[in-house]
């Protein structure tokens, strides 16, 4: 079967991005969540166990305090409490830990330490896996069952003032609240004010249940100037002033005989030793608990706080305030908590707590009765109800105290083994799926690295030995083969895989697609054996024309590929792009010396075509001239702009906390100058594209801009220099979809031209007219989408385009394939140019949000991910238009092109799929490799789309 | 004909080679708690002064360069000129170069054009003294096919070792190791350093094993 090169190169990544999503689904483990839907109910509470006469106390125990305030301290690492800076700045917190009637842990948040998942970690007492942090980046309410339901319904009344994170994912479960915003990270006073004005009149009050603070201050802080600031030691002070305040508060109201009240302390993560967090190091892992009630018993000594898991402190306050353990909960009680209850109450409470971890136990896993902590809780349960046995039956000796002790032993170490194989459960990986995937990505690549010399010819087509290879008898036997191993590892593992839970005929149509893919691969190694020798002698004559230019290209390409074994530079990956970019320019820079300025035997210095200029007149010699410098200057013009577009965003992790000219920018006293570079960006804008476009979408691009300027000036981050201070700000929905019109009316207008071109009148300009449009509508989208500050990476993007077509990719006839790379790597740089890193924090989510009222999924989707990859899908599209505009001279430009683009995507994607199935046990596997794994899956589908496009634009010259 | 110069030219590198170890090890007699990280800039320079001293020393006696052909005074003093302006230009170059890759522009700007200085002492002034200030046979040495002689050839390979040692140098500085040598610009200048000694050794092994295949155009 004969394929043009665009068209396999098309399908190929097609596959691709299959296998990768397999792989993804078996990499990114569902974290254990119960079947049931609903929520936990009082009415669903067991029993307390008995082994004769039916217990008389099946109602859910009563709270143990009357009140709780949980003060959440974004930030908070643990040395901040109980190291050197909490003797000095948190003297009362001090002396309540030495001396108070208080019980400290150290709680162990778990990664990724970013705030949201953190909350949903305390409050659900779950562990969300990180596709969960990824899946709700728009923080939706909370569905789960939590904690703060379940106080909702049994009718305590909460007061929030604090991070308004918490008011998104519980909405109306408030009695009265006052959210502030962490967007603003250079405010640290503020917004810890917003919460403490609140608090002298709250306090007093005596009409809530649960008041809940969490303060962003000491957060902002750290992403300023790191945790040895000077500024982290009054924020500390200021903090244990509050707690001393409300603990004293607290103090004041507690009248004897009834109830104590609860005041906790806890952060939510720490911070790294840069300031930041989201990563798994342990200062942004450890942080605080505090728990601190005059119920509890005054320490006599100080020791070293216990390490405890984050989420055990869900758990804990659920029995202390007398409701059911919300059903997700994988933590177990804290202990010392209910120590100084009844012996039946605290066997009680570890028997709720242990039924709820069975249950999500059986609910998880198949095998759970297998599991070590579900025997052990079994025998606890058993031991526990001859307690109570015993219990009713009027026995008060030694003997019952003795043998509640030993239950009590019993039921801990059952809840910390459930507890931990529960967890542990978020590590596991469905390695069939993930090796499924692989097998395919890597079948892909090898079918593309072993066409590539065919596929590179002039006539650009392949010759797939599909029909043959697919009729033969091994690749039957094959198919068979791998049929028996899927029934064979699907029947033998108990754990779930996802490839084994597809239908039968879905499995079978992937195991016959990887034969198939098998069986080419094959055949078309041995076409080239037997051929190989004829052939040998052409061959390495035609390699042997490798300039450096081309050496260059192949090292980074693979040079990179290399590094993303390294977790730094995975993390510093626009260092890596940033370098091969400039590298990429001096080693032009050179070429175009080499051209244009080499000394000549008689001692002159020639221009390359001589023998252009020989028929010439003077005129077009001095065009000459003038384009020799033109060519040296634009790889300097190429690096100037790099290295300015390098300081307008920070990226990475190292160096993310440097001063940006984007935030100098976006700060609010530089309005007036992000104005006027948005207004000349736009302008500039028009300036470089208008010149190719027809009449009609040059006015529609005019227009397009001026909205997108208005849309801006109508959300308040650009003003018009006619505008006062002080206007009303509106989402800007009505300015965005003027501009949506412009930009469908631009793409209307470019996609008629190119029909027209194909099919009515094949003509070379319409089209190119016909591309240059559409580019031009993506051109506007991005305009529209980006923020002010970025626009003149827009800029910079088109200036460079004009720049290196015309004197570099033209000028120096480079090749199809040598153009594409050199776009590629481009595209790369500009993607970390704009912002974006490889970690999910960067990607811009309020881009989905540009002309719509409310959040509607698929067009936010798409909107954020046409501005997250705008950078790679301008480049690539301006690849089309140049590609297409050579047609004439090399026709088959395009297919070669479009081979080039899925190649390269290829290589990093196949490898890097292999390099995170050998680091899953890395440590930061969940904070750096697999946000890339994600990166690398999405850029492999917007390339797939990519290339669909170059295949519908080569349509013309098959035709033909 | 041949070995008579690959063996001069042996010595000279060993020379140049020998004089960068010294210049490493010599500041430790003057300056007190010297270390190539802690105190960077002294090792830079002395490394540069005691690589160009010898540079010129050598190339005056051995007499590499080509040879003019009038020998005034005042033709002597506007090479001279020439030369220092040029080298001057290629610091300035390099360091335009340098701050272009991605170096801090106000903030360490010593650091980086005395990384400039390092890099034009093992380059252009290799080039200035043994091509003359003459920026087109520079470029007809740096061109394909441009050398004339086992000095030209010499010439590419230590050039071309030091400015890939700088660009290699770059490669750890974004590993979160917080090693002393990660700072800016320790791992370019050593890796520079490391580059140009390479070259010094390549070179004459390389010419001597490719000295069937080196065929050099009369000049
Ligand atoms: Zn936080
Ligand atoms: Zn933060």
């Amino acid at each position: 079967m004969r394929l043009r090169s665009s068209v396999f190169a098309a399908l190929c990544l097609l596959m691709e991005v299959f296998g990768i999503a397999l792989f993804l689904r078996g990499f990114f483990p569902i974290p254990v969540k119960s079947s049931f839907s609903a929520k936990n109910k009082v009415a669903d509470m067991p029993a307390e166990p008995s082994a004769g006469p039916t217990s008389n106390w099946t109602q859910i125990p009563a709270p143990l305090f009357r009140k709780v305030v949980i003060m959440v301290i974004d930030g908070l690492r643990e040395d901040f409490v109980f190291g050197e800076k909490g003797k000095r700045f948190m003297p009362f917190t001090r002396h309540l830990v030495e001396q108070g009637s208080s019980h400290s842990f150290i709680g162990r948040a778990r990664p990724p330490t970013v705030t949201m998942p953190r909350i949903k970690a305390l409050t659900t007492g779950s562990i969300p896996g990180f596709i969960d942090v990824v899946m709700n980046l728009n923080s939706p309410a909370l569905l789960e069952d939590n904690l703060i339901w379940q106080a909702k319904e049994a009718g305590k009344k909460m007061v929030f003032y604090g991070d308004d994170t918490w008011l998104r994912l519980f909405p109306k479960h408030f009695m009265e609240h006052d959210g502030t915003t962490s967007f603003f990270v250079s405010d640290y006073t503020e917004v810890d004010n917003n919460i403490t004005r609140h608090l002298d009149s709250t306090l007093k009050r005596d009409d809530w249940d649960m008041l809940i603070l969490h303060y962003l201050g000491l957060d902002h802080i750290g992403h300023l100037s790191g945790p040895h600031s000077t500024l982290i030691g009054p924020k500390l002070t200021e903090m244990d002033d509050i707690l001393k305040k409300i603990y004293t508060s607290l103090l004041s109201k507690e009248v004897e005989g009834a109830l104590s009240s609860l005041l906790v302390l806890c952060g939510d993560h720490g911070m790294s030793e840069t300031g930041s967090h989201g990563g798994s190091s342990d200062p942004e892992l450890n942080t605080p608990l505090v728990l601190a009630s005059p119920a509890f018993r005054r320490k006599v000594a100080y020791d070293l706080p216990n390490v405890v898991e984050q989420v055990d402190l869900t758990s804990t306050l659920a029995v202390g305030l007398g409701l059911p353990i919300s059903q997700n909960n994988v933590g177990h009680l804290i202990f010392p908590v209910v120590e100084e209850c009844s012996m039946r109450e605290q066997l009680r409470f570890l028997h709720l707590n242990g039924f709820q971890l069975s249950r999500l136990l059986r609910d998880g896993t198949s095998a759970y009765e297998k599991d070590v902590g579900f025997e052990q809780f079994r025998v606890a349960e058993k031991s526990h109800g001859n307690w109570v046995k015993l219990y009713l039956e009027g026995n008060t000796s030694e003997v019952l105290n003795n043998m509640g002790k030993k239950v009590i032993r019993q039921y801990l170490d059952a809840l910390k083994s459930m507890s931990s194989s529960l967890s542990k459960q978020l590590g596991k990986y469905d390695l069939y799926s993930m090796m499924v995937g692989t097998v395919i990505v890597f079948e892909v690549l090898f079918l593309l690295l072993l066409g590539m010399a065919d596929a590179l010819r002039s006539n650009a087509e392949l010759d797939l030995p599909l029909s043959s290879s697919l009729c033969s008898l091994p690749s039957y036997l094959l198919c068979l083969l791998f049929s028996a191993v899927h029934v064979l590892v699907c029947t033998s593992t108990e754990s779930s895989c996802y490839f084994c839970s597809l239908s039968w005929a879905l499995a079978f149509a992937v195991i016959f697609f990887v034969t198939a893919l098998l069986c080419v691969i094959l055949s078309i190694m041995a076409r080239k054996f037997s051929w190989e020798k004829p052939q040998s002698k052409a061959q390495s004559s035609a390699d042997s024309g490798f300039s450096e230019l081309d050496t260059l290209l192949l090292a980074g390409t693979l040079g990179h590929v290399l590094s993303l074994g390294a977790s730094s530079f995975i993390e510093e990956e626009h260092q890596t792009w940033y370098f091969l970019v400039n590298t990429l320019c001096v080693a032009v820079l050179q070429d175009v010396c080499r051209k244009y300025f080499k000394e000549t035997p008689e001692g002159g210095v020639c221009t390359p075509s001589k023998e252009d200029l020989e028929g010439s007149d003077y005129g077009s010699r001095l065009l000459k001239g003038q384009e020799k410098w033109l060519a040296l200057a634009t790889p300097l013009v190429t690096l100037a702009c790099c290295r300015l577009l390098r300081s307008l965003n920070q990226t990475g992790v190292q160096w993310a906390h440097l001063p940006d000219f984007g935030h100098w920018l976006n700060s609010s006293e530089h309005n007036v100058e992000l104005s006027f570079l948005a207004s000349s960006s736009l302008v500039l804008i028009f300036l470089l594209i208008h010149k190719r476009c027809s009449m009609v979408s040059k006015i529609a691009l005019g227009m397009g801009l001026l909205g997108v300027y208005s849309y801006r000036a109508a959300v308040g981050n650009v003003q018009f220099p006619w505008q006062q201070h002080g206007r009303d700000l509106s989402k800007g929905v009505l300015e965005a979809r003027f501009v949506y019109v412009f930009v469908l009316g631009i793409l209307f207008t470019g996609v008629k031209d190119l029909l027209k071109s194909q099919v009515v009148a094949p003509s070379r300009e319409a089209r190119s007219r016909g591309l240059w449009e559409v580019y031009s509508g993506l051109v506007l989208v991005v305009a529209l989408l980006f923020r002010p500050h970025n626009l003149p990476v827009l800029v910079f993007t088109l200036v460079i385009q004009s720049l290196m077509s015309r004197f570099i990719w033209r000028g120096l006839k480079y090749d199809a394939a040598q153009t594409t790379i050199m776009h590629y790597w481009l595209g790369q740089a500009f993607f970390y140019f704009q912002g974006n890193s490889n970690n999910i924090a960067t990607v811009d989510i309020s881009a989905g949000f540009v002309g719509l009222e409310t959040y509607v999924e698929v067009p936010a989707i798409f909107l954020t991910g046409v501005h997250t990859y705008a950078g790679p899908l301008l480049w690539a599209t301006h690849l089309i238009c140049h590609l297409s505009s050579e047609m004439q001279s090399s026709p088959s430009a395009m297919g070669h092109g479009c081979y080039c683009f899925a190649v390269l995507r290829s290589i990093p994607a196949a490898l890097y799929v292999l390099l995170v199935t050998a680091l899953r046990y890395h440590l930061f596997i969940w904070s750096v490799f697999s946000p890339k794994l994600l990166y690398e899956g999405v850029h492999t589908l917007v390339t797939a789309f990519i290339c669909i496009f170059f295949t519908a634009m080569d349509q013309k010259r098959s035709a033909r | 004909m041949k070995d008579i110069e690959i063996k001069g030219m042996v010595s000279a590198h060993a020379i140049i080679a020998i004089t960068i170890l010294l210049a490493t090890l010599a500041p430790t007699l003057f300056v007190g708690n010297y270390s190539v990280y802690g105190t960077h800039l002294v090792w830079l320079y002395s490394c540069c002064s005691a690589v160009a001293a010898v540079n010129i020393a050598l190339y005056a006696l051995l007499g590499v360069s080509p040879t003019p052909k009038r020998h005034t005074l005042s033709y002597k003093v506007t090479k001279l000129f020439r030369s220092f302006m040029y080298f001057g230009f290629s610091c300035l170059i390099f360091h335009g170069i340098v701050v272009l890759y991605g170096a801090p522009l106000i903030e360490s700007a010593l650091e980086t054009f005395s990384f400039a200085v390092l890099l034009s002492t093992f380059t252009t002034l290799r080039c200035i003294c043994m091509l003359g200030p003459n920026v087109q046979a520079w470029i007809r040495v740096f061109s394909k096919n441009g050398a004339m002689s086992i000095w030209d050839t010499s010439l590419q390979i230590t050039t071309l070792c030091s400015v890939i040692g700088a660009w290699f140098g770059a490669f750890p500085i974004p590993l979160d190791w917080d090693r002393p040598w990660q700072v800016w610009p320790v791992s370019c200048t050593l890796g520079a350093t490391f580059g140009f000694v390479m070259g010094l050794l390549v070179a004459p092994s390389w010419i001597y094993w490719y000295r069937k295949h080196l065929t050099y155009k009369s000049k």
